[in-house]
This record gives C-alpha cells, structure tokens and sequence, in this order.
C-alpha cells in the first residue's frame, strides 16, 4: 500500500512539474474521452426521444402511406418519399372500415396552414380527419369536448385544437373555447383544447400547435377530397399482424403493391434506431481516432520523458529498483496523465450534456462515465508500456553513467 | 577475515565497433575483507569506476567470477541483484546523484520503498536519526538544489546508510567539493568504517585521501599495479 501510493505520489510530482506539458499532452485524451462521452448521451438521448415520439403517437398503429417510404432492410428507399404518388380518398376510407380487426380506422389530410383568429396569424399543422382520431393518437381534451360522429356527419364546421396554438391566438388556452377561426378563409368554431402532449423539441413535430376538423367540413381546404395516410389501430398487440394482411388485401384490389406501404409503428422506430446506430457507431469511431492519436501522444511523451530520466533510472537501480519498479513508475505516470485527460473529459462533456439538455436530447448515465474511465486507464496502460519497458529494459550500468 | 567480496580473474570488454575490442579491466583479482578501508586509485580513464561498479553488482564481468560473501552472483536474476544492491550495498557517487524532484528525507528512504521483505525497524525513524547526525535535520523537507554540495554529499551518506549495508562504495566522493568539505566527507567514512565496521572502498585520485585508508589497490590500463 505504501508502496502503491509512493508510486502514485512519485508519477503526480513528475506531472506537475510540467504542468502546460502535461496539460497538452492529455488535451488528445481530454477531446476523445469528451466526445465519446457526448456521442454516447446524444444517441442515448436521441433513442428515448424518438421512442417517446412514436410512444405519445399512440400503440398498436398501422400506418398507410403512399409509396414506400421505409424499405425492408431498414433505411430509407430511394423511391422513396411522402408526396408522390397516390393518394387514398373515401371509398378506401369505407373499405378499410369493413375490416373486423381495426378497432378505429383514421383517414387523416395534412397540411400545413395559416390559422387566424382575433387578429393574428399563427402557423399550425391541420388534420382534416374524423372523430376516432382522438382515442387512436391519445389525444386527450383539457377544455370543451372533442369532435363526435354526430359532428362529423352533420358537416358540422367545428375545430379542436392544441394548447400552444389556443395560447398563442387567444392567450390562454380556455379563452379559446367558441371563438372563431378561419384557415384559408375557412370559418371552424373552437370546440376543444387539447391536453399538452409535447414533443417539438428537436425538429420534430410539435403536437401542441396542431389543429383536427372533419375532413367533410374541410372541403375547401382539401378540394381534392384525398388523404395521405390512413392511421387503423388493432384491437390488441397480438391482431397487429393480421391487421396489416387484411390492410394490404384491401388496399392490393385498387392499387399496385408498389404504390402504398402499411408499416407498424415499431417498424418504424426500428428503422430510425438503425439508422441512429449506424450514426453512432461512426461518431464513437471518430472518437476512437482521437483517443488513438491522443494515446500516441502520451507514448511519444513518456518517450521523451524516459530520455530525460536515464541518469533518474540508473539512480534508482543503483538503490535497488528492480526492472518492475521502473515499469510500474513510468506505467503510474501514463495512466495518470491520461486519466487526468479522461476525467477533464468526462466534467466537460457532463457539462455540455448539461447545458444541451434543454435544447437536445441527450443523456448520461454510469455507463458513459465507466467507458470514460475504462477507456482511458486502457490508453494510458496500452501506450504508456513501451516506453515504460523501455525505461524498464535500461542496464542500470549505462543509466547511471548517462549524462 | 573472511572476503566480502573475491573478484576472480575479472575482464570487462567494450566491443567499439566490429573488430576494436577495449579492454577496460584486465584480469582482475581482488579479495576486499569485511571491516576494511581501501582506495583504489589510477589515473583517469584506467577502469576505476567500471571496477567499482562490478563490485557494485551494478554491471556484471565479461569474463571470470564474482563471489558475494563466497557466494558466486553468477546465475543470479536482475530482481535478485537489485535486491543484493538493495541491501547490500551503499553507493556514493563524486555527482551525488540525488534525486532533484524528491525532498531530502524522500532521497533518504527511497532505498526502503524498494526493499521487498518486512522491515524490522522503522525506516524514517532511522533516516531522521542519520540526517540529525550529519547535521541536517533542518533541511529534511528541502530539496538537493537548495543544499550545498557538502551537504548533498551528506544527504547521499545517509542514503548509502539508511539499509544499514555492510558495503560502502564511494566513487569520487569529494571531487565536487572544496578541501576543506572533502576532508569531512572522508572523516565521516573513516568513523564509519571504525565505529560501525563497515567495509569502505574509496575511488579517489586524491594520494592524500589514499594515504588515509589501510589499504590501496592501483590500477593502470585495467590492470591492478599493486597491491599493499
Ligand atoms: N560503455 C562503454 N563503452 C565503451 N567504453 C567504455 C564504456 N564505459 C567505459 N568505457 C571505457 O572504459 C574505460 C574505463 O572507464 P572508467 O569510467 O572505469 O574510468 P575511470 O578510471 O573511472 O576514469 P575517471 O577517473 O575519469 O572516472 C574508459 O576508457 C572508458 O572510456
Ligand atoms: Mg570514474
């Protein structure tokens, strides 16, 4: 133990002798550890966020989609992409509706639109679409009431929209309840205000601001009667499966299988996360590049720091050293410096994570701060031993007379 | 007496390039006694040194034996050397050799750190004691670049001392020191080799520093000239 600690009070002496040599010597360390750090956050972060989106989405969805937008192997398709294509209307609204397994079937119109009321213009995502949107996405209400069948059928020019958009026209969201609002010179009377559901954050779709009508009130705003995603819910996990077949089935006696595209909604996370890990794998090797070269650094300094300390070696052997003290100094050192890097690393990265948190996800967890630690003792041991057996390897002879 | 050390027909050759052989010792034999003073003497470049240093343990012979205590050191691993080294011998060097980084205490007990079996005694104890006899026990927690050269000297001394060695080797001990701090240094080493009967070898150029120890072995070209 005294022993150990000697060693370890010996290799910080020599470090803190060159303080500006140690501190550029561990920068190399400092930056690698610091982005495998924040690489690892964002892609944790990045993983539980879009997990979240696709949660607050609502389970055991189907999505109907134009085109293929998500290939089979993962990734995107090259054909791919929303816009093209067909579009489905209301006979396949009808039709899907006649499967037994869809609890709700949703046909949903997106666009993005102007929306004025009480003298101000605000920017929302508008759904003409019908009354199950609301129990399929979890959309819950917070003030008024949702859009019923009754309301749907009678063409009824009603809205019901998010707590943001309410806030930003009328102030405050309960405000908002039996005013009026025009989208694209449109009159809807607000109904409801929704429950906050969040998301936004990072490029995402922001819920709060999103507005729902009835797609047959919507007419004028959607001349061409058409829809681009039909949304089905399954009764259960287990008839997810089932569904998707009959969907297909349905929809194959109209179009070309080519043309549409029914995907579950784990599909999709599953495809993001793979895209996301193929990212962070290239980010982590990136920083795995600047731990290498950073390691390379702490080599070619403990190989000058060696040179400087033949006459030091031979002293020592002369008092008794044996080979193993000599290697067990110099590995002390090098493993210190680069922990020094690693562990500055590990607070700067934990301090951006900090700060980014409220504009980015990002997460830290014990993992991160173990690979920090791991992996730089692994660098200080795995480069510092070369010029530690150098050290080591010296004939005690020529280290004493070295001048 | 017994021999402390026997060197037994001891060469030591430096190969300069691939056919230039130098000879640095010559056929060496030499049997120190336990207890006794000696200096080895010769002019610069004769191989006093390298001699010094096998008896040392720090450098081995090219050819022929070493026997420790009758014992052959031949077969023996670097670990048990260094350990030999350890224990059995205290070097004093003409540079001192401190360790600049190190306080005058840490110098003094650093052969201790690297002694492997249980110490019976406690070694800073032992160090403090030899640093209050060498007058320097104010200046434990300097470090050698704040110390004269007598004083550094000193410091070495207690270093060589503090594993208590049956052998001192002393090469050059006073040659960075003025007269009057040599004859000290060289009055310390004859009290240790007369109160505590430690052997003491003495590399010296100085005839008058020779001329105060038992016994002096002259060396020319590598080769020992004399013996008394
Ligand atoms: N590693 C080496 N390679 C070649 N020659 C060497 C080596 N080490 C020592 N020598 C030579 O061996 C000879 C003896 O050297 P040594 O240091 O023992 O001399 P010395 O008697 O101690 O001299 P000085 O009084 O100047 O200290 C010298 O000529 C030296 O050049
Ligand atoms: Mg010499």
């Amino acid at each position: 133990m005294a022993y150990f600690l000697f060693i370890v009070k010996s290799a910080l002496k020599d470090l803190f002798k060159n303080k500006m040599r140690t501190f550029l010597t561990s920068l190399g360390i400092l930056i690698g550890v610091a982005s495998v750090v924040l690489l690892l956050a964002f892609g944790m972060g990045l993983k539980t966020y879009i997990k979240g989106q696709f949660d607050s989405l609502g389970t055991n969805l189907i999505f109907v989609l134009p085109r293929k937008v998500f290939s089979q192997g993962g990734g995107f398709s090259s054909s791919g992409g929303l816009g093209g294509g067909i579009r489905f209307d209301e006979k396949d609204y009808f039709s899907l509706k006649r499967i037994r397994e869809a609890e709700f079937v949703v046909p949903a119109f997106t666009k993005s639109v102007k929306i004025e009321a009480n003298g101000k213009t605000e920017y929302s995502t508008f759904y003409a679409t019908n009354d199950e949107i609301f129990q399929a996405r979890n959309l819950t209400i917070k003030y008024g009431s949702v859009i019923t069948k009754t309301e749907v059928e009678k063409r009824n020019k009603v809205i019901v929209i998010g707590p943001k958009l309410a806030e930003k026209l009328f102030g405050s969201a309960e405000y908002a309840l039996g005013n009026t609002v025009r989208i694209d010179s449109q009159a809807f009377k607000v109904i409801g205000v929704l429950e906050a559901k969040g998301g936004g954050g990072f490029g995402g779709p922001d819920f709060d601001t999103f507005a729902y009508a009835s797609y047959k009130s919507a007419y004028s705003i959607n001349p061409n009667k058409t829809f681009s995603t039909m949304l089905l819910k399954a009764k259960n996990e287990e008839t997810i499966p089932i569904l998707k077949a009959r969907t297909i089935e349905v929809l194959k006696k109209r179009y070309k299988e080519d043309d549409f595209q029914v995907a579950e909604s784990t599909e999709f996370i599953n495809t993001i996360s793979s895209i996301f890990s193929v990212l962070n794998m290239f980010l982590v090797a990136i920083g795995a590049i600047s731990l290498i070269v950073g390691g390379v650094g702490i080599m070619n300094i403990m190989y000058v720091s060696v040179t400087e300390r033949i006459k030091e070696i031979g002293i020592r052997r002369a008092l008794g050293a044996t080979r193993r003290d000599i290697l067990f100094q110099f590995l002390a050192e090098s493993v210190l410096l680069s922990l020094i890097g690693g562990f500055i690393g590990l607070l700067i990265a934990t301090g951006l994570i900090l700060l980014i948190r409220r504009f980015f996800p990002a997460a830290i967890d014990i993992t991160s701060m173990l690979v920090a630690i791991g992996t730089s003792s692994f660098i200080g041991i795995f480069f510092g031993v070369f010029p530690a057996r150098k050290a080591a390897n010296l004939s005690p002879m020529d280290a004493i007379r070295y001048e | 007496m017994s021999a402390i050390i026997k060197l037994d027909n001891v060469w030591k050759e430096y190969k300069l390039d691939e056919e230039v052989i130098f000879t640095a010792l010559n056929s060496i034999n030499l049997s120190i006694n336990s207890g006794e003073l000696s200096a080895i003497v010769g002019p610069s470049g004769c191989g006093k040194s390298t001699l010094m240093h096998i008896i040392g343990l720090l450098d081995q012979p090219s050819k022929g034996e070493v026997f420790i205590d009758n014992k052959n050191i031949k077969g023996l691993s670097d670990d048990e050397l260094s350990m030999l080294r350890n224990e059995f011998v205290g070097f004093i060097f003409q540079q001192f050799n401190l360790i600049n980084k190190l306080t005058i205490l840490e110098n003094v007990l650093l052969p201790a750190i690297y002694y492997r079996k249980k110490i019976d005694y406690n070694p800073r104890e032992r160090a403090l004691q030899l640093l209050e006899r060498f007058g320097l026990i104010s200046k434990i927690n300097s470090y050698p670049n704040k110390i004269s050269g007598g004083q550094q000297q000193r410091v070495a001394m207690a270093r060589a001392l503090i594993m208590d060695p049956k052998m001192i080797l002393a090469d050059e001990p006073t040659g960075n020191l003025d007269s009057k701090t040599g004859v000290e240094i060289i009055q310390l080493l004859k009290e240790l080799n007369q109160k505590e009967k430690k052997t003491i070898v003495i590399v010296t150029h100085d005839s008058e520093i020779a001329k105060q120890t038992n016994r002096i072995i002259r060396i020319k070209d590598g080769q020992i000239i004399n013996h008394n």
